[in-house]
């Protein structure tokens, strides 16, 4: 099972090499890991989506807790939660191409972002599957170089990860 | 005041009442070892390689329940320094260690004895830190030694560039420390024990099997207490040996992979099982699947969460201080007590019965010197009261297996990593601890020589330790294992080319005497310990070499799949 999990870790040097370190360490799976500085500076937010049975996950909410500087952990796949991710694709604009990726990027309510005579930069953010969908519309042969951001999360209504 | 980084060290280790720091002084520490020259309150002890200075500070906190200190350099120093922390962490042991780093201008650039020592020691530490700033000396200091001591205890690394060593700042050591990341539950959930009390209560086959945290928690006492209230029979790991007295009737040993006959199959067929401090190790439990197919409910009382559900599924877990848990359940017990006994005598029936194949038992010989009768030996002569620091193999086994151990802390052994070559400097820092008490270390020509120029530091010290060696010239756990299941091809386990340790004890001005015969193991353990009693004594005693150690579960294998002796193979 797919799980989407949220921790507030101390913003020190190293910090996400502690969390990195225990997924390879002990042999859990990660399909992707984001982290960034919160609104307290003295805080990091790492959102990681992985993968694993009940048991697995129960390992790793308790592993991740168990470090030092792990101040809170929240699966998310247990509560209503919204999943963001941010693409960054670079595609070819020439020809036919130029028209049709504008209105393909108006379907999935994308912006373009940059524009050259032969290229756009695109910029999309969705879930998971959103992204996917997008990626696969186009005409492989179009796409120069995407960029994903891996997945961002937070609980819908009054649940909050905050110390 | 105003104080350097390196009088901030002493001045710290000083508060948290230090009194040994085990090290090896090189070109990083240069200002730390000026700064601990220039006071007499803490004792550094010289030791001969780094990795001794870790397993010193590690059998000295083994042996008193105290944080142990070693102090490293850069580079080698640090990376020579793993192998203790990792053996530390395995057996969840207190230790703070320095380590001293290149000047923080030069992280980074390859320089001469650097290595990201926090990047190394990362998964192998409970936590550790890189101070960059003199400022935050004090602080880290009072967090790593509240970190190594509190919770799920374990070793933490500090490692001070040599730059923060000589920058100053004004000294103040905080008296609390409270860190809003870290906050390990003490007592356990009420509701929770109230639970564990009913479903012991109507336990027809109920066990209680415990592991190093009763040890590490102080809990013997409690534990025994609550044993005996029960009327439950105990068995106990490894890391649990002398939690409780092994002379009592409810104790049937040790289980698991050299278990007893008697504690296994008491393990396999319990229908409640109390764990307390101990985590369902593969040695312990042998294979999952085979020990689930017994059904029983588990209750496991555990500091770490994360040991809990990990390898076997648990039914009701208890999360908290083993001995704030054990001291809330006599309360309970004593305050509504209830007879119990007539449900379990069936139970006590058929563990007499299998107690009854007395599965230790071994055959004496007149020529060969069994390494049993050495051990039991040892027992006798100490009257059971020696501190015994154990390597890794054969001789650990039979030691724990021989040496009855009544009470806590005088057993010292590599359980989690199993490190060759921990045996002498866990004695040393033993018997640094206790300088009146019998301390012995029980190792075998293998490991002994993985740390045997610490015999250089136990003259400059006088420690007093026996070392008794079971030579039998094999790696014995390898040998057997090569015997029982690969074919006999015993590849790389013959120990060619041993010095005479005689020679070489007496070379370090050591005490050194051989033993051949079954007829002189008592007397020459004798003059060990009274004529010799203040001298270092290696005895070398050449065991018979096709002993092999039962019983024994193959890897793999489960529980009741047990080969009692050379007659099952």
């Amino acid at each position: 099972m797919r799980h989407v999990i949220s921790l507030l870790i101390e913003n020190e040097s190293g910090a996400l090499s502690r969390v990195s370190g225990l997924f390879s360490a002990r042999g859990y799976n990660i399909e992707s890991l984001t982290a960034a500085p919160t609104e307290d500076a003295s805080l990091s937010r790492i959102t990681i989506v992985t993968a694993g049975s009940d048991d697995i996950i129960e390992q790793i909410t308790k592993q991740l807790n168990k470090l030092v500087d792990v101040v809170k952990v929240l699966d998310l796949s247990e509560t209503a939660h919204i999943e963001r991710e941010l693409l960054l694709a670079k595609v070819c604009a020439t020809g036919p191409a130029r028209e049709e990726m504008k209105r393909l990027g108006d379907i999935f309510r994308a912006r373009i972002i940059d524009v050259t005579e032969a290229t756009y930069v695109i910029e999309l953010t969705g879930n998971q599957a959103k992204l996917d969908a997008f990626i696969g519309a186009i005409d492989p042969a179009l796409i120069l170089e995407t960029v994903r951001s891996g997945i961002c999360g937070i609980a819908r209504g009054d649940r909050v990860l905050k110390v | 005041m105003v104080l350097t980084g390196a009088e901030i060290l002493i001045r710290c280790l000083q508060e948290e009442k230090v009194e040994y720091v085990f090290g090896y002084p090189g070109g990083a520490v240069l200002y730390l070892y000026d700064a601990l020259f220039q006071q007499d309150d803490i004792r550094h002890i010289l030791v001969r390689h780094e990795q001794a200075a870790i397993h010193a500070a590690d059998g000295y906190a083994r042996s008193t329940q105290k944080v142990g200190v070693a102090l490293v350099t850069s580079g080698p120093g640090a990376t020579n320094a793993v192998t203790g922390i990792a053996t530390a962490y395995c057996d969840s042991i207190p230790l703070v260690v320095i380590s001293g780093q290149t000047p923080t201008p030069t992280i980074g650039q390859d320089a001469f004895q650097e290595v990201d020592t926090v990047g190394i020691t990362r998964p192998c530490t409970k936590h550790n830190f890189l101070v960059r700033d003199v400022k935050d000396l004090a602080i880290t200091l009072k967090k790593a030694f509240y970190l190594a001591a509190s919770g799920r205890p374990g070793p933490v690394l500090v490692d001070i560039p040599k730059d923060v060593s000589i920058a100053r700042c004004e000294f103040n050591y905080p008296r609390e420390i409270a860190m809003r990341s870290y906050n390990p539950v003490i007592q356990g959930n009420v509701g929770q024990i109230k639970k564990a009390m009913q479903v012991l209560r109507a336990a027809h086959r109920p066990l209680i099997y415990f592991g190093g945290g009763v040890i590490l928690s102080n809990a013997a006492n409690e534990l025994t207490h609550l044993a005996r209230l029960l009327g439950v029979p105990v068995i106990n790991t490894l890391m649990g040996l002398g939690g409780y007295p092994a002379s009592d009737r409810q104790y049937l040993g040790m289980p698991g992979m050299h278990g007893t006959y008697e504690a296994n199959m008491a393990m396999h067929y319990s229908d409640v099982l109390l764990a307390v401090g101990a985590r369902f190790d593969d040695r312990v439990i042998g294979n999952v699947d085979h020990f689930a197919s017994a059904t029983r409910k588990i209750i496991h009382i555990d500091i770490d969460p994360a040991s809990i559900s990990k390898r076997v599924k648990v039914d009701l877990p208890i999360v908290g201080n083993v001995r704030d848990v054990l001291i809330e359940m006599i309360h309970r017990f004593e305050s509504r007590p209830s007879s119990g006994g007539e449900s379990i005598a069936e139970w006590w029936t058929q563990i007499e019965s299998w107690r009854a194949r007395k599965c230790l038992d071994y055959k004496l010989s007149p020529e060969l010197i069994k390494p049993q009768f050495v051990i039991q030996k040892l027992w006798e002569v100490t009257q059971g009261e020696a501190i015994v620091a154990s390597d890794v193999g054969q001789h650990q086994m039979w030691a724990a297996q021989y040496y009855r151990f009544e009470r806590p802390r005088r057993w010292l052994n590599s359980g989690g990593l199993g490190t060759m070559g921990v045996g002498l400097p866990y004695a040393m820092g033993a018997q640094l601890a206790h300088p009146e008490a019998q301390v012995a270390c029980v190792t075998g020509e293998g490991s002994i020589q993985m740390n045997i120029q610490e015999l250089s530091t136990c003259s400059q010290y006088r420690l007093p330790i026996k070392i008794c060696l079971l030579n039998n010239r094999y790696l014995g756990m390898v040998r057997q294992w090569q015997q029982m299941f690969h074919g006999q091809r015993y590849s790389g386990s013959y120990m060619d080319s041993l010095p005479d340790f005689v020679k070489l004890a007496e070379s370090y001005g050591h005490v050194g005497i051989r033993v051949d015969k079954p007829a002189d193991v008592e007397s020459a353990l004798r003059e060990a310990f009274t004529q010799h009693r203040n001298e270092l004594v290696f005895l070398d005693f050449q065991i018979d070499r096709s002993e092999n150690v039962y019983p024994m579960i193959q890897g793999g294998k489960g529980l009741t799949e047990m080969i009692l002796s050379s007659e099952d193979l």
